[in-house]
Formats: C-alpha cells, structure tokens, sequence
C-alpha cells in the first residue's frame, strides 16, 4: 500500500481564534489593581459615654477641613495641602524640644539581635518616642478628594519618618522590609513601634457653619 | 517600451502571516497576566482620587466592596444624581436605610469568610471625589458600629510629583 502523505493542518484561522480569545479577555477583565490607602476605624466604646480621655493639649494637633474645603492646622487658618506632610513630620520628631510640639517619652523597643551595627548588641532601641496624636475632622461637606489627600499626607509624614529610620540603621527602605521573612517582620514591626500611625479619625460633628 | 513593467496577473505578493497567531498569543497571555476578572458591575459613577502613599490589597478574598457615588448614565433616570451606595453588586436603592443596609452587608459578608479570618476582613472603600464626606461619615460610623474596623480608602498611584 502506499504510504500516504502526511497532511499539513491548516493553521490559518489560528489567528482568528486566538483573536476571539483575546477580545473574550479584553471584555471580561479590567485593569484596575486594588491600591489605596489602608486605615484602621476607631472602635466604638463599650460604654455609651464618652470617655474623657485626658489628653496635654501640646499633644494633639487637630487638622480640621471645613466645607469650602479649606485647612485649619493647630489653629492656623489656610494651610495648604503640600505644606501638611513637613508640619506632620515635625510634630512628630519635635527636633528642637519646643513646649508647644508633644512631649516625647523614653521607650525601649526590641529589634532582633545584631540586626544593626547602630543598636547595642541586645537589639534593645532606647530612645524618646512621641506623645503626638494627629485629629483630623471633616465637616459634611467636605469633599471626598480633599480628603483623602490630607489623610495621604499625614500616611506619608509617618511613612516618611519610618523610612529615614529604616535608611539610618538599616540601610534598607522601609517597603523593602520582606514581610515573610520572620526577621524583617520583626524590625518592621518594631519601627512601626517607634513612629506610631496615630492619626485618630474624630467623631463627624458638623464644623464651618451651617449647611 | 515602457520602463517599469507592471507584474500583470501575479497579484500583490503575500504577505507571510504564519506568525500572526503567534503575535495574539503573546497579546493574549499579557492580558491574562495583567488584568482581573470583572465581579460585578459598577452601577455608580466613581472617578478615583489619586495619592502618593497606596499601597496593593494582597488577600483578595478578605476584601468587600463599598463604592459610593452618582448613578451611571443608564441609571439616571431610575435613580436621579444623588450619590448612592452600591455593597459589592448591590445597589441600595430608595427604601433601604443604608446604614442598615451597610450593616447587613457587613454581617452578610463576614459569615462568607473562615472563622479565623472573621476579624481580618477589609472593606475598600471607593468613592468619587466629588462626593461629599457626611454620606463616608455615614457609612464609616455603621462599618464601626458592626466592627468592620479595617478599611481601604481605594485610591490610583499618583504620577511621581507633579505641580509640586
């Protein structure tokens, strides 16, 4: 019997189905990753009263965005947006010991042992850390975008701290720090300690005026 | 005698396409990396705000979402232009409270999840910009009521610096 030829496939309308699968995946995805800015709401007190939590006024800096969506910063009128992250990043370091920025407190915070030339050979970090607590509240009208960008603001102010510290003993940025290895989470966690995110979201209450 | 002589009766030489599906292929597996599967259907219009400080949602399965905007273009003359709150697909319509509504939501999705996630779950928030903060106020006061506490302001990557 004769041997017969093999038969070439027709690839031709490979193209066309390999188009018909690209627009499938064109239609039913989208590009949109999942980013933002990831905050942690205050719980609601167990007791219904308030609770007077005493506070030195030096301690707070309230920001404050009224309706017209301008700044009020530790009662100074007009603050621009930009201006926010270095007035933050102050208030928390308080370099010059000034009486009317937070009062700083000494703590010891542990980071793994001989994870910088900087810390004693405990890994025990001794130093002042900030009282501070950043208020930020919003009237009704506020708009959204203004929002958020001073919540961005006062992210990056702390990011920022947590960084030059990471860069300073480290030599490492902050976001670098790989969360599965047990001792970068452990540094990561103890700089998370030395600059806290204390931004506290206040209750909404109406401010600037009537609506 | 004419100079240039036409190639009568051979037609336009062919152009080899047998590297086509080869080229759609390669554009194909780059849109499968590179997107994701639409869930559902955004019923309200959201123009994202865009920050410097975002940061990526890793566990998808924890995620809920909450978008609070105006109705789309369709919807309009159903819903009017108020801002509206959508929970995941579901968009809470005239009658509901959407406080309640957002705390049956979070109830709802919270029993979706494993027992050792329930405390780990993160409601991204996405919001147009032009919406006002006493409908956010609103919904953040009934995710704190229902002990949702982790939250995501959604936001895009701004572009490095500009008008600084």
């Amino acid at each position: 019997m004769a041997k017969r030829e093999l038969q070439e496939i027709n690839a031709g309308s490979m193209a066309d189905i390999a188009f018909l699968l690209l627009i499938f995946f064109l239609v039913a995805t989208t590009m949109d990753v999942d980013t933002g800015l990831t905050r942690l709401l205050p719980p609601i007190p167990e007791d219904e009263q308030e609770q007077e939590v005493k506070v030195n006024k030096r301690n707070v800096l309230v920001v404050l965005i009224n309706r017209n969506d301008q700044l009020m910063v530790g009662g100074e009128f007009g603050t621009r947006v930009d201006e926010l992250k270095d007035i933050t990043m102050e208030f928390f370091t308080n370099p010059t010991n000034d009486p009317t920025l937070p009062e700083k407190q000494e703590a010891e915070i542990q980071f793994p042992p001989g994870s910088s030339p900087l810390l004693p050979s405990d890994g025990i970090w001794r130093g002042m850390v900030s009282k501070g607590v950043i208020s930020l509240q919003n009237d009704r009208s506020t708009t959204y975008k203004q929002y958020l960008m001073v919540q961005n603001e006062l992210v990056a102010a702390v990011n920022q701290l947590r960084q030059d510290f990471c860069k300073l003993y480290f030599d490492k940025d902050f976001d670098q720090l790989n969360m599965n290895s047990p001792r970068d989470k452990e540094i990561s966690e103890a700089i998370r300690e030395v600059y806290k995110m204390n931004i506290s979201e206040a209750e909404p209450k109406n401010i600037g005026g009537l609506k | 005698m004419p100079k240039f002589q036409r190639n009568k009766g051979k037609g336009a030489p062919k152009i080899n396409t047998s590297s086509l599906p080869d080229i759609i292929f390669i554009l194909l597996f780059f849109f499968m990396i590179s997107t994701t599967m639409r869930e559902t259907e955004v019923q309200v219009k959201i123009k994202p705000t865009e920050v410097s400080e975002v940061k990526k949602l890793e566990q998808k399965k924890l995620v809920s979402y909450i978008y609070i905007g105006r109705p789309a273009r369709h919807l309009e003359a159903l819903y009017g232009s108020e801002p509206m709150i959508q929970l995941n697909d579901k968009l809470v319509n005239e009658e509901g409270i959407p406080t309640e509504a957002v705390q049956d939501f979070v109830l709802f999705e919270r029993e979706k999840l494993a027992e050792i996630d329930k405390n780990k779950m993160v409601m991204s928030l996405r919001i147009d910009q032009d919406i006002p903060m006493g409908k956010v106020d609103d919904v953040k006061q009934a995710l704190r009521r229902s002990k949702a506490l982790i939250i995501n302001y959604s936001a895009r990557k701004a572009h490095e610096e500009k008008g600084r």
